[in-house]
């Protein structure tokens, strides 16, 4: 358990790098594990070689979920879009460093799936998104 | 408030030799506090003996069979509805359905009683603290037939607000469906004066009681409550199974809710007649060993006696609500102590639930975290989530130590 809260992942919740909304934006998308009440917006904006210039998250969740936004957002700056939608579930866990059970999974890929749901375009966010 | 020897003044500090699970480890040392009861509950050796003496000694399909093994599991499996029925004060033991749990309990009165007896324009009245089992089976009611629902508030105390409820039955509602004890809040419905105001404008009642029967006596007739739902896996017994309750005149004037073997007299190629009361409204092969576990659960509270359990609920409730105050940034939702039963629900200062639970089973302390399957009550405090700690007969102060200790880890953590 206590490894489930690296310093690293509580000092992310506690201060959070990426917290807030972007205001034009290029990219903007949202969702919620029903689960928990859990609830992530994602903003970015896109510099003119299709590149993420700028990243944003809102909402509410537990540390693991929060945290992992935040990682996640830092981790897709002045990458390309196309980039961005390989991101997979393995990238997500290296950021956190942690191993994480069934439930606690859909906490850590919450941002992700939201994250590929806005830069597909998609209308809505699906599980297959954040599957291996 | 001082610990104090509750367990031994009520004699309980024996019982948790009957509950073998409670001797598990979670994890190598650390030892399982298990707070979640509210959930589901623990079952002693007495229950898990019971189911597995039917399966090794009286396996068979009851009610048909001529065979031993077919009449032994028919008695053992009615036997149990005699004292299931003769637990809750009922008058006849076909008053007593067995059904999968309280849901589908639920469920029945809304497709057989509701339905037929409900057109649209008729109001059901029930509460803003209800489970989603007594909620979604009248939303879809509503959606079908046009029923109107209202919903009796809670109040900022977190009580059944009678005053709004008086003015609701000047309506005239046809049904008031009501929790008698919140899983949230803990709170204990007025259930005597409820449904007697209830009687008085003419309306039908119907009891959730999941979280009541299993915690204290519940009696129907000196309620008066004209169906009430419960379910086995709450109340020491088994999963799968569970009943309702209803006044014999009104089931026997009901419809079938699902058809199949058992619940008829006589089938054609395209009619049957339907069985009488209880196999009406249970068909196809049910949960026998699950039954026979049910029976075994109510006779382990009755030997332990319910007023006992609940004066020991009562006294740990009163001692975790004292101690988890001690927290810095805890905040417990639900009403004074003497209005409700065993469960503290609460929130922490910049912690979610998810991390507290998640915490807190580090150490071995089971608790729930979420919205506990009551969305509109979770809404109408602007919560998006609770962390829950419920207990029961087998719960200790000892336990409630352990949680203390758990919520100031959680605290130090995220300090």
């Amino acid at each position: 358990m206590d490894d489930l809260y690296r310093e690293v992942i509580i000092e992310r919740y506690k201060s959070p790098q990426f917290k807030g909304e972007l205001d034009p934006h290029d990219v903007s998308f949202e969702d919620e594990n029903p689960l928990c009440g859990d609830h992530i917006r994602i903003d970015l904006r896109v510099d003119e070689n299709q590149r993420v210039s700028e990243a944003a998250f809102s909402g509410q969740g537990c540390a693991i979920s929060q945290a992992s936004a935040d990682l996640l957002l830092e981790s897709v700056i002045g990458k390309s879009i196309d980039e961005v939608k390989q991101l997979s579930k393995q990238d997500v866990l290296d950021l956190l460093g942690i191993e994480l059970g069934p439930v606690r999974l859909k906490c850590a890929l919450l941002s992700l799936k939201v994250l590929k749901a806005g830069v597909y375009g998609l209308g809505a966010a699906s599980d297959s998104l954040v599957e291996e | 408030m001082e610990r104090t020897d509750q367990q031994k003044i009520t004699g309980l500090d024996q019982i948790r030799k009957d509950f073998p699970i409670l001797e598990r480890e979670v994890k190598p040392g650390v030892k399982l506090v298990y707070l979640d009861s509210t959930a589901s509950s623990q079952k002693p050796e007495q229950v898990i003996a019971a189911m597995d003496a039917y399966y090794r000694n009286s396996n068979a399909n009851i009610h048909r069979g001529v065979h031993t093994l077919a009449e032994e599991a028919t008695a053992l499996y009615e036997g149990a509805r005699e004292r299931i029925a003769t637990f809750i004060g009922a008058k006849y033991s076909e008053e007593l359905i067995y059904t999968r749990n309280a849901t589908e309990a639920i469920n029945l009165v809304a497709y057989s009683w509701a339905r037929k007896n409900l057109k649209a324009g008729d109001l059901v009245v029930l509460t803003e603290m209800e489970h989603h089992s007594n909620l979604v089976p009248w939303q879809m009611l509503a959606a079908e037939r046009d029923v109107r629902l209202e919903f009796v508030p809670v109040t900022e105390d977190f009580l059944f607000d009678l005053e709004a409820y008086r003015k609701l039955l000047e309506q005239g509602p046809k049904l008031v469906a009501f929790t008698h004890m919140s899983n949230v809040l803990g709170t204990i419905t007025p259930a005597k004066e409820i449904i007697r105001l209830a009687h008085a404008a003419g309306a039908i009642t119907m009891i959730d009681g999941a979280q009541s029967v299993p915690h204290f006596t519940v009696d129907v007739q000196d309620l008066d409550v004209d169906f009430m739902a419960f379910s086995a896996h709450k109340m020491v017994g088994p999963t799968g199974i569970g009943a309702l309750y209803g006044k014999r005149a009104l089931l026997e004037a009901m419809p079938p809710f699902l058809g199949g073997g058992d619940m008829i007299r006589k089938v054609s190629l395209r009619s049957f007649t339907a069985n009488d009361l209880p196999h009406k409204f249970e068909a196809g092969t049910p949960a026998i060993a699950e039954g026979v576990g049910f029976g075994a659960a109510v006779d382990y509270l009755t030997a332990v006696g319910m007023d006992r359990i609940a004066a020991h609920e009562k006294h740990i409730t009163a001692y975790a609500t004292q101690c988890v105050q001690t927290v810095p940034g805890l905040r417990i939702y639900g009403p004074a102590v003497e209005y409700k039963g065993g469960v503290v629900t609460f929130t922490m200062e910049n912690v979610h639930p998810h991390d507290v639970a998640q915490i807190l089973d580090g150490d071995g302390v089971a608790v729930r975290a979420g919205h506990h399957c009551a969305m509109p009550l979770h809404n109408k405090f602007n919560l998006p989530a609770t962390t829950r700690a419920s207990f029961y007969l087998y719960s200790t102060d000892e336990e409630v130590d352990r949680l203390v200790a758990g919520l100031l880890k959680v605290r130090r953590l995220f300090a």
